[in-house]
């Protein structure tokens, strides 16, 4: 299991990346996710379901997630939340890409 | 030599998701994801996620994939780990001063590449007067080098002189550039020209840049793009004359020369082989058809 050890922030507000913040969850609170995006309706889902993925992928389980979103292609969505996993200290798998 | 054309050689900021998403729609020969200049110390590693994630979804089309890496002595090893498993075409490596510097380089980039993977090529770019003296020993060190390209405004630094729009104080350095790669059978990339908004100063420094033997032009703005393509481009009368050249020395082999006249003018070897050049050229760009 992949522990965060501190609060980090990946990404930009602006047109077409995501701003990630992470922080450690207390233990069994899961992954919790709180989004803003300017395709909320369309891709709000989609978005959520990315970042419970990449949670997954690297055995993150207790993680509160922000994620400020400005239209971010799904390739730019995993390189910022790894982005930020690494800034929190979580040791990522060495197929981290 | 290596025949990939490199007109145009586009620089895009490693950091930023719009323009990463759209490099391939600009036409450029080479999209150079930039791992360096274009991004600040402190979002280096969030520079690296990200153009590795570009390189493994987002279409360049046509344009070969080239990762600008930072520097060997900082982030270069951390760049080359992540972005090389990802299958770029080539490595753009800065501030190249010596042979062992590509030596370093194609040890880390062999380690760093999958089982399989084409091998990954290498493009020197030298920018600084250490650099310059050494281009031939460089372009020689290991047969992934394919270019040398010019950094002009750290090598301007680097001379403590003033970088001025007319290149006077770069002409030493261009031209052992282009001759120390004609030597060494590499492509050469001239500096790019930072003034986005002088479409006339480009076509001028293009011009020039083409006339000292230059393959191509590193690029800053996909506004340029078009400018560069069309000096370049082989014009219609280089073609014709091309044309007329392996005439003639078709004709005069037919006869048992080796030499021929055109127009007066002598044809020989290292004409015929300039001729060959243009048409190579010609063929790729689609203003000609025909085999070789």
């Amino acid at each position: 299991m992949a522990s965060l050890i501190k609060i980090a922030q990946a990404g930009t507000l602006e047109s077409s990346d995501i701003m990630i913040a992470v922080a450690p969850g207390s233990e069994g609170s899961g992954i919790i996710i709180e989004l803003e995006s300017i395709v909320m309706a369309q891709y709000g889902e989609d978005i959520c379901l990315t970042l419970r993925e990449i949670m997954a992928e690297q055995d993150c389980t207790d993680v509160y997630i922000k994620a400020v979103d400005r239209g971010a292609l799904d390739c730019t969505i995993r390189a910022r939340v790894l982005t930020a996993l690494c800034r929190a200290g979580a040791a990522l798998k060495e197929e981290m890409l | 030599m290596d025949l990939k054309l490199r007109r145009s050689m586009l620089f895009i900021p490693g950091n930023n998701p719009g323009m990463l998403q759209n490099g391939g729609v600009f036409g450029a020969d080479s999209v150079i994801l930039d791992l360096e200049d274009a991004v600040a110390p402190t979002e280096k590693d969030a520079a690296r996620f990200l153009v590795a994630h570009a390189l493994k979804t987002v279409d360049y089309g046509c344009s070969e994939k080239v990762i600008r890496i930072n520097p060997l002595d900082t982030f270069a090893a951390e760049d080359i780990k992540v972005v090389v498993p990802c299958r770029p075409d080539a490595i753009l490596v800065p501030k190249v001063e010596s042979a062992a510097d590509i030596d370093a380089s194609v040890k880390m980039i062999g380690a760093a590449e999958l089982p399989g993977q084409t091998p990954v090529k290498i493009i020197a770019l030298l920018e600084t007067p250490r650099g310059i003296i050494e281009a031939y020993n460089i372009a020689k060190a290991d047969p992934r080098v394919v270019a040398l390209a010019l950094g002009a405004e750290d090598y301007t630094a680097g001379l403590g002189a003033m970088r001025t729009k007319e290149g006077t104080e770069i002409f030493t350095a261009r031209s052992l550039v282009v001759n120390a790669a004609a030597a060494a059978d590499v492509q050469s990339i001239d500096t790019p020209y930072t003034d986005a908004n002088d479409e006339e100063g480009l076509l001028a420094d293009t011009d020039l840049a083409k006339q000292l033997g230059f393959k191509g032009k590193l690029s800053i703005n996909p506004r340029q793009i078009e400018v560069i393509h069309a000096v370049f481009n082989p014009s219609s009368s280089d073609i014709d004359w091309a044309e007329q050249v392996i005439h003639a020395i078709r004709k005069a082999q037919t006869e048992g020369s080796g030499v021929a006249s055109l127009n007066g003018k002598m044809v020989d070897l290292p004409v015929v082989n300039r001729a060959e050049r243009i048409l190579h050229l010609a063929r790729l760009l689609g203003l000609i058809e025909g085999a070789e």
